[in-house]
């Protein structure tokens, strides 16, 4: 059986010491392994970021694609292929500002299969500036006086839309965070994971953690009502203190589920060979 | 059609009327008794009200274009009668809804008036103000002297599925309006008329170039199709979606053109045959995605149906202003390839080698048409359906075994590097955006060396791929006093204009880029004159010419009002021309 090291590759990560880019990565290699996945059965799509450049260090299919644009290449990888587990990596850029549409739409049609947003309230890769997730008032190169957006919160976004399994994790709570990669990679639909990614150099590094560690707190996993939206809602948008864990999970009929086509086989396995016209040519006479 | 070869029938009214349906039920019916047609339809980009036009182009050998000269128009406005009336020629017909309006006698010589009591005929026969339409229909075969029979059974074919009321109805409407036209009309008196063959070919279609390249997608095991709609592409997506539980494909409408891109992409990378198809405008929207499927060398087939632009310019209208920007869109540098099918016969054959290159050569390659030929519908033969499906070095499991430390961007003689298809053992990599080395791993500009020879790859299948290229095709004498050059579909109305230009011949260009230009030069070389045609305001193709080749053209020919050519300009021009510098 693979290891979590075998869907680890020897190139050296390029993010900064203790980036919560780390733990994510341990997780989710982690979770692959406990499941029994195999690297060559797993398809990852990365975005462009600080979070993306993980796609030289993971071992398994990837695909490193533009700046905005991992779920519809995922999506597709799904359609063609839905014996691959298909996990798209993005940042809160990429996810809720240059992708958003796709974030939005990716909710609505419940493909099978897993999104992570890499929170760290700031475009990284870019050398810090203000993101979607900004909070108000926060400094960045692009935020002089301070941020004056209304910060986004994924989450309540993804309710919103209609995803069927919405999450948050810590990136420094690794054992945790493994825990909850595991049930969004079982999930029968898109299931949608934020991260809280602690960004060590845009935002001070000992503040970043201190603050997170003193304001999450773990959803009750036994006694948290994951069937009920509203209060999913409601929970995800607290401030004060920051709740980690599974918000919300439905049951409902994949967008895959619908099509004929791909009940008994994948797209990918029927060869490609010559279609008999006649019934076409019939309508075209 | 005793007086002329190509009898041309028109018929204008409002928005949401039905004119096409109709008329498309005539074309049919022509087709059925082994006329050819060619038609075209004239509309606003709104859904009902404003002027409509639906025109058709008949005759009994195969016709490539739409003719203006009209031979019999119905007018059911007095819009549509002003807009359509100076078409009409001398000794034509005019039939107009005397329910809806009267018109003025004047400007109109020669040509007969009559009028046609749309509703009083459909109230005396209880038919509903919807089927008005096929009483202009029975009307037009009473005329032409054309077998009713046929087009009762056309009716018959076509509504099939609609219920035997529909079927009765309309059949209906076209008896009322013949029985009327026979009595009323004076046909005897109409000069032109339309008879079946006699030898019936056996195996003819009716389509527009939409319908081939969906048949030619079909055909050649495309799989995926992601698209959002935008006229004049969106009759492609209707039909993928109409054909896709018959054919097996998986259609989907995404939310935006970027994510139909990248979708295609995704299922290319994955291993299936995939499509996109969209506009001009839509296209815009992709073009990070055209790089990013060169820089991954992800197999990518992009159709792309022109209309005139800047930005949304006239949605529903025709034009060839895309081509120099399809050679250049996307950052950075790398391959493409543009295929210009000039019918719908060629919109199938070229959509199958789309494919095999798209694959063979790990590329993105465009099937570049526009709203004329997309949406106007053409007699033509059925397809072969021979296609020889090339799907280019693709490694299996098998293969992947044997293989220690699988690169996916090995570094080969040709510059293709083979592929593993996501979900084989031994072949995991990472498909890459960022310059990477041969496994794909992103890679930084202090690998100088690594970066030039990734760039050298990717560019090292240019000479193959060019040898490759479906090859010019000269019509008409080898040797003339003037040669047209046109790219698709200019072709059809410059093949009809040539049958009154005999010192003329006409050199198609199926594969504008890239260009080779040994390819180029021989294909011109000993023509005297050279005149590009082209649907446009710049010359495009010429310009790509005489960048790549230094060849230039002596004279141009352009049109940009929103129209395709017509043969009789075409013979104008052409016939200028001559006579001023020939
Ligand atoms: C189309 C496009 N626009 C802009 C960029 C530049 N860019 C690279 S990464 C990035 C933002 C990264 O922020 P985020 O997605 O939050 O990821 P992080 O680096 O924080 O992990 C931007 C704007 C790009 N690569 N492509
Ligand atoms: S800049 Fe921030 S997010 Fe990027 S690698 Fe460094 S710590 Fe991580």
């Amino acid at each position: 059986m693979a290891q979590a090291k075998d869907f680890q590759t020897n190139n050296k990560p390029t993010w900064c010491p203790a980036c919560g880019n780390y733990g994510s990565y341990a997780a989710l290699t982690q979770a692959f392994a406990e499941l029994g996945l195999e690297p060559h059965q797993v398809v990852m799509t990365f975005d462009i970021g600080c979070n993306g450049n993980g796609a030289n260090n993971y071992r398994l299919y990837g695909f490193h694609s533009l700046h905005g644009r991992t779920i519809p290449v995922a999506t597709a990888v799904k359609l063609a292929n839905n014996d691959l587990t298909v996990v798209a990596l993005s940042g809160d850029g990429g996810g809720y500002g240059e992708g958003g549409n796709h974030f939005l739409h990716a909710c609505r049609r419940n493909v099978n299969m897993t999104l992570i947003i890499h929170n760290n309230e700031r475009y990284s890769l870019t050398t810090g500036q203000t993101s979607p997730t900004t909070r108000l008032g926060d400094k960045t190169k692009t935020a002089l006086v301070g941020s004056i957006d209304q910060p986004l919160n994924g989450p309540q976004i993804a309710l919103t839309a209609g995803a069927t399994f919405v999450a948050r994790g810590f990136a420094d709570d690794t054992a945790s965070l493994k825990e909850i990669y595991k049930r969004a990679l079982t999930h029968k639909g898109f299931s949608v994971v934020e991260l809280l990614q602690p960004c060590v150099i845009f935002y001070d590094a000992k503040n970043i953690r201190d603050e997170y560690r003193s304001k999450i707190y773990k959803l009750d996993s036994k006694n948290w009502p994951t069937n009920n939206r509203q209060a999913a809602y409601q929970k995800a948008g607290e401030t004060a203190r920051l709740p980690i864990g599974i918000f919300f999970q439905e049951a409902r009929p994949t967008f895959e589920s619908h099509f004929k086509a791909l009940a008994n086989q994948t797209l990918v396995s029927r060869p490609t060979e010559k279609v008999d016209l006649t019934p076409f040519l019939k309508e075209l006479k | 059609m005793t007086k002329t070869e190509v009898l041309t029938w028109k018929i204008g009214g409002v928005a949401g009327a039905g004119q096409q349906v109709a008329g498309l039920i005539f074309a049919k019916a022509c087709s059925r008794g082994g006329l050819f047609t060619f038609d075209s339809s004239e509309y606003p980009s709104r859904i009902r009200g404003g002027l409509v036009t639906y025109r058709l182009s008949i005759s009994n050998k195969p016709v490539t274009a739409i003719y203006r000269s009209t031979q019999l128009l119905i007018a059911l406005t007095q819009e549509a009668f002003d807009y359509c009336q100076p078409d009409v020629v001398s000794g034509g017909v005019i039939l107009y809804d005397s329910d809806t309006f009267k018109p003025g006698r004047k400007g109109f010589d020669g040509i007969k008036a009559y009028p046609l009591p749309l509703k009083k005929l459909g109230d005396e026969a209880g038919i509903p103000p919807l089927a008005a339409n096929m009483l202009a229909i029975g009307a037009t075969v009473a005329l032409l002297k054309y077998d009713l029979a046929i087009v009762r059974q056309t009716i018959a074919e076509v509504f099939r599925d609609k219920g035997s009321e529909v079927v009765v109805m309309n059949q209906k409407a076209v008896q009322a309006g013949f029985d009327y036209a026979r009595k009323n009309l004076e046909p005897g008196k109409f000069p032109f008329t339309l008879s079946p063959v006699k030898n019936r070919p056996a195996d003819k279609i009716l389509v527009t170039a939409s319908d081939m390249v969906a048949l030619g997608a079909i055909s050649a095991g495309c799989k995926f199709l992601a698209s959002y709609p935008m006229t004049p592409a969106s009759p492609i997506l209707h039909d993928l979606i109409n054909w896709a539980e018959k054919s097996g494909m998986f259609v989907i409408q995404p939310e935006d053109e970027i994510s139909a891109i990248h979708m295609a992409i995704g299922a290319a990378y994955a291993g299936v045959r995939s499509m996109t198809a969209t506009s001009g405008g839509g296209f815009a929207l992709m073009t990070e995605g055209l790089a990013l499927a060169a820089m991954t060398e992800t197999p990518l087939v992009i159709v792309e149906g022109q209309r005139p632009g800047p930005a949304t310019g006239l949605p529903t209208w025709t034009a060839q202003g895309d081509l120099a920007y399809l050679t250049k869109a996307g950052h950075g540098e790398f391959i493409r390839v543009i295929l210009a099918p000039g019918d719908a016969a060629e919109a199938y054959e070229l959509t199958g080698q789309a494919f095999n290159l798209a694959e063979k050569y790990q590329i993105p390659v465009f099937i570049l048409l526009d709203k004329y030929i997309l949406e106007g519908h053409q007699s033509i033969a059925v397809p072969a359906n021979n296609f020889k499906i090339e799907r280019g070095e693709i490694l299996t499991e098998k293969d992947l075994a044997g293989i220690k430390g699988y690169k996916r961007y090995l570094n080969t003689k040709t510059g293709i590097s083979p592929r593993a298809i996501p979900g084989c053992r031994g072949g995991i990599h990472l498909a890459n955006s960022d310059e990477h080395d041969e496994f794909g791993y992103s890679i930084e500009g202090f690998s100088a060396k690594v970066v030039a020879e990734q760039a050298e790859k990717r560019f090292r299948k240019l000479s193959r791929l060019l040898a490759e290229l479906p090859k010019p095709k000269l019509f008409g004498p080898k040797k003339a006093r003037l040669t047209l050059l046109g790219w698709g579909s200019t072709k059809g109305p410059v093949l009809e204009a040539m049958k009154d230009l005999p010192q003329v011949n006409y050199l198609h260009i199926t594969a504008p880029w890239p260009m080779s230009e040994s390819t180029m030069k021989k294909a011109l070389q000993g023509q005297r004159r050279i005149v590009a045609i082209e649907n446009n305001f710049t010359g495009q193709f010429a310009e790509i010419l005489r960048g790549q080749t230094g060849i230039k053209v002596t004279d141009r020919i352009s049109k940009y009002n929103g129209a395709q050519f017509y043969p009789d300009e075409i013979v104008a021009q052409v016939k200028r021309l001559i006579t001023s510098k020939g």
